[in-house]
């Protein structure tokens, strides 16, 4: 057996450890490890976008992040969006827009468009385009997705009143 | 832009746009995709695949990787029972079982670069991944023939020594890589050539493009001591894979269990099986349950692509524009093995237009890549894209308005197609007019290298089987079980067809899909059929809980069974306004008044109506690099009935966006040798968000007589016309005819004479 690292992290908000060897995947580590499987894998080579989360923040490929990287990270991932209160604005919006076929792209393009929203509250729809350009849906052809982050804004902005 | 409505019923919850059933699952990441499952004491699995596209299997050693620490298992085609000669049903079509199993594993050649060879099952991905360099595999390399044209030619490498043609049931006699030659033909061609004033006649060639599902296949099995196989997978098809994995391994299909997990996109790809085999031999050798989820890679090397083709059409047109006659030869690589979706692109090809003379010959042909599978509309959009070219061309040459032309031409109810069969009720001319009344259409398009063009698909549609049942809860909603894989919203557009005639909400009918041991026999999703046949047999089935109910309220009431009524909710008693009960009373009195109520059908009807489509691109074509830049793209499209009006919307974007990638980016590119050199999505270029407009979608519904609410399939027909209508499109911008798919910018400037 490989050697195995010792990693302490925080996971949507609550500390988590485990164990996980060098060549690991921070994509590997959270679907396998800790059964985190809301992330995807759809290419392992960064290029899909399905198992986007953010690291300390920022939007980033699990598959591409070690997962020994993480260790005294702060990371999120789409299990993490929805809180007891209900469903984030944004799920809500790809539901009600029916931004989803087969949903195996769902979660990375979730997580992405929250992260923008944080970011830029009002974006255009070539800016929305530009920021998803990391994911792929085989499904949609984009534009119930790209009018769900729009109506995701707006209901966002209306909460924010 | 409104949507055509020709449908005359009003519905209640059918045409309305509830949210899906599985929806808050899927945008939680609960969702459960196959590679998302997995056992206490799980192995993992890892597939062996070879580095040649055509080499004959001399041996295989696999005693260093069984004796790598970690490695519990590992097998080769001498595990597979040898397969008997017979033709499995698979939906979408047939395939030869010992073609099948040979595909599963290669038994005494490769056929394609990635065919898998052997397969390992140890404790983690990793040690089966370092296993599988230890297989001594000894290849005698052969040469590879990875083209259509050059694998029909004489002399060509043979892929399968016992293959002769089959041309309309005529055996050949001499070894070959065509094999199947199919004809179609209607009145006399020479005759219909002589009328015309104007013949266009031009070759095309499309790639091999593959499906792009995001999800990669998976399967885990568990063969348990007392012989029971359960496979978890995902797939197009639950019951499919227990037929084929029953065919394959020898093995009683009573005794085999498939529970159809979540799937990420299939698009006919995942119809068949590859890993399933592998995951119930490997754990029946270890006793251990085993997952096997490919890379992206392995999809790409070792899964259907679709065939690339190599075409030639031939029409002829009165100087009035009335279409004379069409000629046409398809030849089409079915990969490492017979069968590809020539046939239905035969059918499909002439199948928007009234053409009294026509002849369509089709060749299958095996070539040294992987074997094909079903994809979108499987043929349609190969022959789609040479016909709806010389279509165009015919109009610019007679000088007519390419959409006028084509309602000119128009099949409409009673004509024959070429191909024999005679079209019902249908929408072709429908979609036209709509398309013809577009805002797109209408608005003006200015500048320099723009242009726009405008092009029709078909789709036949298929019907098959399936099966559903309803269980009344006692609150009064009820629990509908149904068998079809949901891809894309199915289980909405099902539940709805039950609310409809139970008058329930939609939010009230609770669907599942079920295993294998849990439903009745049912198909395939694909062939457009599920929200057809499935929410046919939803129908069926809450008509049996009505009629149940209905015995129930009489024998409550002591009334005759056939004088009780259901309206707005609420039974009743002819000639008794005064009693009534409404559907909740009653499903609360259920097991105290004889006891809980299930309504069963099963179904295989086969009033599919066909589906037409005609899409409007506009285009700007770079003339320095050769880019196509789409600027507005609208789809208008034939649903019968639209039962879910946003997912029938999805469907036609997301279908249009396939057909638009392969229009202008996707290619598998081949090195002669046999080897695809971009397996990544870096380099097999699906279109993104940034390489997208928004897609406008007009939904007509010409109701189908076939059907009890009108639904016509809506999944497949989209994919047909994008790469014409942008090839017509570019023609007008830059005034090159691009005869060859994918339109890529460096394909654009070559054909510019730029470089």
């Amino acid at each position: 057996m490989a050697t195995k690292h010792h990693v302490v992290t925080r996971v949507n908000g609550e500390e988590v450890e485990f164990l996980c060897e060098a060549r690991h995947s921070l994509l590997e580590a959270l679907r396998e490890t800790l059964g985190l499987t809301g992330t995807k894998e759809g290419c392992l080579d960064g290029n899909c976008g399905a198992c986007t989360v953010t690291l300390d923040g920022r939007l980033m490929d699990s598959c591409l992040v070690l997962a020994v990287e993480a260790h005294g990270r702060e990371i999120q991932t789409i299990e993490g969006v929805a809180s007891p209160q209900g469903l984030h604005p944004v799920q809500q919006a790809f539901l009600e827009e029916a931004a989803l076929q087969c949903g195996i792209c769902t979660p990375g393009f979730i997580v992405s468009a929250k992260a923008l929203l944080e970011r830029e509250p009002n974006p255009t729809e070539e800016r929305i385009r530009w920021w998803l350009a990391g994911n792929l849906c085989r499904c949609t052809g984009y534009d119930k997705i790209v009018r769900a982050v729009v109506d995701a804004a707006a209901r966002m902005a209306e909460v924010k009143g | 832009m409104a949507n055509k409505v020709l449908v005359r019923q009003e519905f209640k919850v059918v045409g309305t746009r509830p949210i899906r059933h599985d929806g808050t699952d899927k945008v939680t990441g609960r969702a459960l995709y196959g590679g998302d499952f997995s056992l206490p004491g799980m192995l993992y699995g890892k597939v062996l695949r070879s580095p040649h596209a055509h080499a004959r299997i001399l041996s295989i050693d696999t005693s260093a990787a069984e004796a790598l620490p970690g490695v519990r298992g590992v097998v080769t085609a001498k595990d597979l029972p040898r397969p008997e000669e017979g033709i499995a049903d698979v939906g979408e079509g047939a395939v030869n079982l010992r073609f099948l199993s040979d595909n599963i594993l290669a038994s005494n050649k490769a056929l394609y670069k990635g065919h898998a060879v052997a397969a390992v099952a140890a404790v983690d991905a990793h040690t089966a991944e370092a296993a599988l360099a230890l297989i001594k595999v000894d290849y005698q390399v052969l040469p590879a023939v990875v083209n259509v044209r050059e694998a029909m030619k004489e002399g060509a490498p043979i892929l399968h020594e016992s293959l002769r043609t089959d041309a309309q049931g005529q055996k050949g006699t001499t070894p070959t890589n065509i094999a199947s030659r199919i004809q179609f033909a209607k009145g006399t061609l020479e005759q219909g050539f002589a009328q015309a004033d104007v013949v266009v006649e031009r070759e095309f060639e499309t790639a091999t493009v593959h499906q792009g599902y995001i999800e990669p296949h998976n399967a885990t099995g568990l063969w348990s001591s007392d012989g029971q196989v359960t496979i978890w997978c995902s797939t197009q098809g639950a019951f499919t894979v227990r037929d084929l994995v029953s065919q394959i391994l020898r093995y009683p299909v009573s005794k085999i269990k498939v529970v159809p997990m979540e799937i990420g996109g299939g698009f006919g790809g995942k119809t068949v099986v590859y890993l399933e085999p592998l995951a119930a031999l490997l754990s029946r050798k270890t006793g251990k349950p085993v997952k096997l989820v490919m890379t992206r890679t392995e999809v790409f090397e070792g899964t259907g692509p679709t065939p690339a083709a190599s075409m030639k059409v031939k029409m002829g047109a009165t100087r009035e524009g009335k279409l004379t006659a069409a000629e046409a030869s398809f030849a089409f690589e079915a990969g490492a093995y017979p069968g590809s979706a020539v046939g239905a692109g035969c059918m499909c090809a002439f199948a928007p237009y009234d053409i009294e003379h026509g002849k369509i010959d089709g060749y299958d042909v095996v070539v040294n890549k992987p074997k094909a599978a079903a994809y979108r509309a499987p043929g349609a959009t190969q022959t789609g894209f040479a016909v709806e070219s010389v279509v165009d061309e015919l109009a610019e040459k007679l000088g007519l308005d390419p959409i006028a032309f084509r309602m000119k031409n128009s099949a409409r109810e009673g004509t024959r197609r070429i191909d024999g069969p005679i079209f019902g009720v249908i929408g072709a001319l429908d979609c036209l007019e709509a398309a013809r009344a577009s805002d797109h259409w209408s608005s003006r398009l200015e500048g320099p290298n723009r242009g726009r063009g405008v092009a029709s698909g078909f789709w036949f549609n298929i019907g098959l089987q399936s099966s559903c049942t309803i269980s009344v809860n006692a609150d009064g909603t009820v629990n509908l079980v149904e068998g079809s894989a949901d891809i894309g919203g199915t289980r909405a557009s099902i539940a709805m067809q039950a609310a409809e005639v139970l008058c329930l909400r939609a939010e009230e009918v609770k669907p599942t899909v079920a295993d294998t041991d849990s439903i009745g026999y049912t198909q395939v999703t694909g062939g457009s059929r599920t929200t057809f046949a499935t929410g046919w047999a939803a129908y069926e089935a809450a008509h049996d809980v009505l009629r149940q109910m209905k015995e129930r309220v009489a024998k409550i009431w002591e009334a005759n069974p056939a004088d009780v009524t259901y309206e707005e909710g609420v039974f009743g008693v002819k000639g008794d306004p005064k009693m009534q009960m409404a559907f909740r009373e009653l499903a609360g009195k259920l097991n105290h008044t004889g006891g809980p109520i299930v309504g069963r059908a099963t179904v295989d009807p086969k009033g599919q109506g066909g589906a037409f489509a005609t899409h409007i691109a506009d285009v700007e074509v770079d003339p320095e690099t050769g880019k196509v830049k789409v600027l507005r793209y609208t789809t208008v499209q034939d649903a019968g009935k639209a039962v879910h009006p946003s997912y029938v919307e999805g469907q036609m974007q997301g279908g249009a966006v396939q057909g638009i990638g392969w229009a202008l980016n996707e290619e598998y590119f081949m090195t002669p040798g046999g080897t695809m050199a971009n397996t990544s999505f870096l380099d097999y270029r699906m279109p993104t968000t940034l390489d997208l407009p928004m897609i406008e979608t007009v939904i007509v519904e010409v109701a189908n007589p076939g059907h009890p609410f009108g639904v016509r399939g809506v999944g497949e027909v989209p994919i047909v016309p994008p790469p014409a209508a942008l090839a017509n499109a570019i023609r007008r911008a830059v005034g090159v005819r691009m005869t060859r798919l994918p339109m890529s910018p460096g394909a654009i400037l070559k054909e510019m004479g730029t470089v």
